[in-house]
């Protein structure tokens, strides 16, 4: 027994300093809504450099922001950028500014699961405000068929699955609404987290999306990687021009060609119900949260070249996952403001 | 009705109810090898060499592991023994031997308090006390956390088998001239192993699967975690985090780290009870 | 055979007398002190946790006061918090677990003390405490496959042909919810009330049953109305026991209760429950009062199962010192 317990013990010690070797291990935590590119970013890039581990936790955006504000992870992510309430309380408590840096272009879509429709559904503005009101209940309704004549669609009721924590994904699709209904935006407004007036809620695009394929009759929103690696069906929404459009690398780009040009120093712009004839109206960049300065430079300088490398040969990698690269001035920005992180 | 006709309903009634309990107990019994089946079955095949070897891989592709995980499994539960059982243990030493009854009248409540606290609670008071004011989340933090919720069920399971330990053991010790501190270890704690060693080990099986306290502290890790201060992967928290996903590959390997949990859960339920398996009843937290 | 030394094991009484220094060279005394550091040390953790709660839930508790418990609105956005959505839905979750778990329990725990031979139940008792063990995780992963689909595709829909007039089973089977929830602590807990009923009914003295008989009731009657009522308090200590087990429980709550803080009087509805809030909300939390509207939830919750499990330790130690008490001399 005391023999078994020497082995035993003696194994995890060698366990423990055999992996406590000299890696350079660097946190982060935020967005799940980028998660699938992040996660083969920073696996990519550790194969490119094996000493630096950039551990990055997909707890949504509420999550980045908060836990970058108290400092207990190096960097965070969100798809809303943090509003002047949230940078000031940031800044208070550090004394030095938090900087927002675009990585990636993407989109929330609609998803849903109905038992036996398998084309793709068109959403009005008023058919996706409706529903997450919870004005619009049933599937056969009015709003919903009129713009999808020759799909059978059934007379039950919507379920409506939304996230249940701190969000961008959310921030995005609420903004959405809250631009293209005016009774969204007194009734629930746009933020990370808010009062929903209908549905259940998952935990994180993963958990959105395992809730939408397992419920016959749900209506989520989810990014789109997430729709697409799941094989769910998602659906066309109308933009400010009319045309029912698909979220996909092209009509994301167009929706962040007007920002491209006017991007703001900060980088925190939306680009929801974007004006132009091909863009998809639900589409938003996302954000790297990176402090101003870092007590630690050998951590400040793999975070400066990650950056660098994701603004340069990681863009490539976006496409093959569904997220739309930066646009070309923004991208030149970004690598001027890298200069601000001291 | 006669008297034999109620006398029939009676004992047919009784017959019936009775028929009843046993369903009863059938049915709750079945539902462990129910659920032990459906792992086996839906996680049995993906428990490969890649399993407990590789990293996990970047979302959404396949071939990933929870080697990590494991390992940050086993080094929060080394902390969590550090921290809990030497608290337990030589707290319940105090209770039987040495303590007077009122003070140990709190003790025994303090205990019972702590048991009772939701695991969510405990991992609250981790991230207050060893998360925020350090600003990282650590392995530390978690086995803490893991610590704290182990040392009550030691605690308690080993002041009882300490007091069961017969008088005539220490009169005789103490009648040869041996001190107090002497008589405790090497009379009284040796008498009462087998107890101490069941209270350890099902404690520890407890905090095994617990994941509520771990959100908070550990946090999670996609790679090795080195050393005790940096976040860690776990196995709990690796479940979670797959089975509410949707994708097909992590639903799998939920379930294999399920098995792989429950097996180890259920191993050490089952030595520590036959390691008292003559007939003396194991005091339930 | 050694005579007995003349060194007296140091005892209280005679210790006061010398200084605490010299009292320590005394390996006795060194003891003493240090298992005593240990065991405060117990207390005292306990007693920074309650503190710790306390303070970190200033914000909510001067700005809402007592008006937290009563409100049911829950919007981060706006900074309006209230508890009402998640008290309900812990004790629902917990009264839906306990109306299945019990009648399980004690009809099991009649059989394994009552009828089973010696060996068949110490053998059945075994993989009761064993399923007692199962990680909480697992029993989530369990709901989410298994118990969620059968519920939504067979169960709900059932209940709500059947029983569809009463307003707890009314509106859309989404096969996550109240329902759901309390099924999957049911399971949970069943164990518990098991394990501690045999126990309680095992020590009902043998000769109550056997009064009974004598008298002529059935087997069943002997059991029922004797042998059960005498082991009541014991019984009910192990529902509270079951009760505190379940208000706490988060992982499995929270896979499967479908985080939407609302109160409904339909067991179908999805709902939300202190732990499963405070899990899926507390790293997110942007803002302080966010997060320590959060903690008072924390504190709410250790508070209800502080005064439970005090409860049910009460009822257990009356039960067992009281059939001690009637038993043969």
């Amino acid at each position: 027994m005391k023999r078994l317990a020497a082995i035993v013990l003696t194994t995890f010690g060698l366990a423990t300093l055999f992996v406590a070797n000299a890696a350079l291990s660097i946190t982060g935590a935020g967005a799940t809504f980028p998660y699938p590119m992040y996660s083969k970013w920073f696996d990519e890039y550790h194969k490119k450099d094996a000493n630096i581990e950039i551990n990055y936790q997909s707890i949504g955006s509420g999550g980045g922001i908060r836990q970058v504000t108290e400092g207990t992870v190096d960097f965070g992510a969100s798809d809303g950028p943090m509003n002047d309430d949230q940078l000031k309380a940031y800044q208070d408590k550090h004394g030095f500014p938090v900087l927002h840096f675009p990585t990636v272009l993407g989109a929330d879509v609609p998803t849903y699961n109905i038992p036996g429709v398998t084309q793709e559904l068109n959403f009005t503005q008023d058919a996706i405000a409706g529903i997450f009101l919870g004005k619009i209940t049933k599937w056969n309704d009015p709003a919903i068929t009129g713009a999808n004549k020759g799909v059978n669609l059934p007379a039950n009721d919507i379920i409506v699955v939304h996230r249940a924590e701190g969000s961008g994904t959310t921030y995005i699709w609420t903004d959405y609404l809250s631009k293209i209904s005016e009774e969204w935006k007194n009734k629930v407004g746009k933020g990370t987290s808010v009062k929903w007036p209908v549905g259940l809620g998952g935990q994180g695009n993963e958990g959105v999306s395992g809730l939408v394929k397992q419920t016959p009759n749900s209506l989520g929103y989810v990014e789109l990687i997430y729709a697409i690696q799941n094989k769910m069906p998602y659906g066309k929404v109308r933009n400010s021009s009319g045309a029912f459009i698909k979220a996909d690398l092209a009509s994301v780009t167009a929706a962040a060609a007007g920002a491209a040009k006017n991007m703001p120093d900060d980088f925190r712009v939306s680009i929801t119900d974007a004006p132009g004839k091909t863009a998809y109206p639900i589409s938003s960049f996302t954000w790297l949260l990176i402090p101003s300065k870092f007590s630690d430079a050998s951590k400040r300088d793999a975070l400066k070249g990650f950056v660098k490398w994701m603004l340069a040969d990681g863009q490539n990698d976006t496409e093959a996952l569904a997220y739309a690269r930066l646009p070309k001035e923004v991208i030149a920005k970004e690598m001027k403001a890298l200069d601000r992180i001291q | 009705m006669t008297m034999n006709g109620q006398l029939r309903w009676r004992k047919l009634v009784s017959n019936f109810m009775l028929t009843m309990t046993g369903v009863c107990a059938l049915v709750s019994v079945s539902v462990l090898f129910f659920i032990l089946g459906y792992l086996v079955y839906n996680g049995g095949a993906s428990i490969n060499w890649n399993f407990f070897t590789k990293l996990p891989a970047p979302v959404g592709e396949t071939g990933g592991g929870m080697a990590n995980a494991i390992v940050g499994s086993a080094k929060l539960l080394l902390l969590a023994t550090l921290v809990g059982v030497p608290n337990g243990f030589f707290g319940a030493i105090y209770l039987a031997e040495f303590s007077g009854s009122k003070i140990a009248f709190v003790v025994r409540y303090a205990a019972d308090l702590l048991n009772g606290t939701p695991s969510i609670i405990i991992g609250i008071f981790a991230y207050a006390i060893l998360v925020h004011p350090f600003n990282h989340f650590s392995t530390y933090a978690g086995g803490f956390a893991l610590g704290v919720m182990m040392i009550p069920i030691t605690l308690r399971s080993t002041e009882e088998f300490l007091l069961g330990v017969p008088r005539a053991l220490r009169e005789g010790a103490m009648a040869l001239g041996a001190s107090k501190w002497k008589t405790i270890a090497t009379v009284i704690v040796p008498a009462a192993y087998r107890g101490i060693l069941t209270a350890i080990l099902l404690a520890f099986a407890r905090v095994a699967g617990e994941t509520a306290p771990l959100l908070f502290t550990a946090l999670g890790n996609r790679y090795w975690s080195h050393g005790f201060n940096e976040p860690t992967a776990s196995l709990p928290v690796m479940i979670y985090t797959y089975a509410i996903s949707a994708y097909d590959d992590w639903h799998r390997q939920a379930w294999a780290a399920g098995l792989v949990l429950l097996a180890l859960v259920l191993i050490i339920n089952i030595i520590a009870r036959s390691i008292l398996a003559r007939g003396i009843s194991v005091p339930r937290s | 055979m050694a005579a007995p030394s003349t060194t007296v094991p140091s005892a209280g009484p005679v210790a006061g007398s010398r200084s605490f220094f010299s009292r320590l060279r005394d390996g006795d005394e060194i003891a003493r002190l240090v298992t005593f550091l240990f065991a405060a040390w117990v207390v005292f953790l306990t007693l920074v946790i309650v503190f710790e709660l306390w303070q970190s839930s200033v914000l909510p508790r001067h700005k809402f006061g007592f008006a937290f418990l009563r409100t049911s609105v829950w919007d981060p956005v706006f900074d309006q918090f209230g508890a009402l959505p998640f008290i309900y839905g812990t004790l629902v979750t917990s009264a839906v677990a306990l109306v299945i778990a019990v009648p399980f329990g004690i009809g099991a725990a009649i059989f394994l003390a009552e009828l089973a031979p010696a060996r068949v139940s110490d053998t059945l008792e075994f993989f009761i405490d064993l399923l007692a063990a199962v990680p909480s995780v697992i029993y989530g992963v369990l709901g989410i496959f298994i118990i969620v689909p059968a519920m939504r595709d067979f169960i709900e829909p059932w209940l709500k042909e059947t029983l569809g007039f009463l307003p707890l089973f009314k509106g859309p089977a989404y096969g996550i919810g109240f329902l759901t929830a309390g099924m999957v602590l049911a399971i949970m807990v069943v164990p518990y009330i098991i394990s501690v009923s045999r126990e309680v009914l095992l020590s009902v003295p043998r000769d109550q049953r056997e009064a009974a008989l004598a008298l002529g009731s059935t087997r069943w009657e002997s059991t029922w109305k004797v042998v059960v009522p005498f082991a009541r308090t014991g019984i009910m200590g192990s529902i509270f026991l079951a009760l505190a087990r379940a208000l706490g429980e988060t992982m499995a709550v929270t896979m499967v209760i479908g985080n939407t803080p609302l109160i409904s009087a339909s067991l179908f509805s999805p709902g939300d429950s202190i732990a499963s809030v405070v899990a899926s909300q507390f790293k997110e939390a942007t803002g302080d009062l966010y997060t320590q509207s959060l903690v008072e939830l924390g504190l709410v919750l250790f508070l209800l199962t502080f005064v439970l499990n005090g409860l049910a330790r009460l009822l257990i130690l009356l039960t067992s010192r009281r059939g001690a008490g009637t038993a043969h001399a």
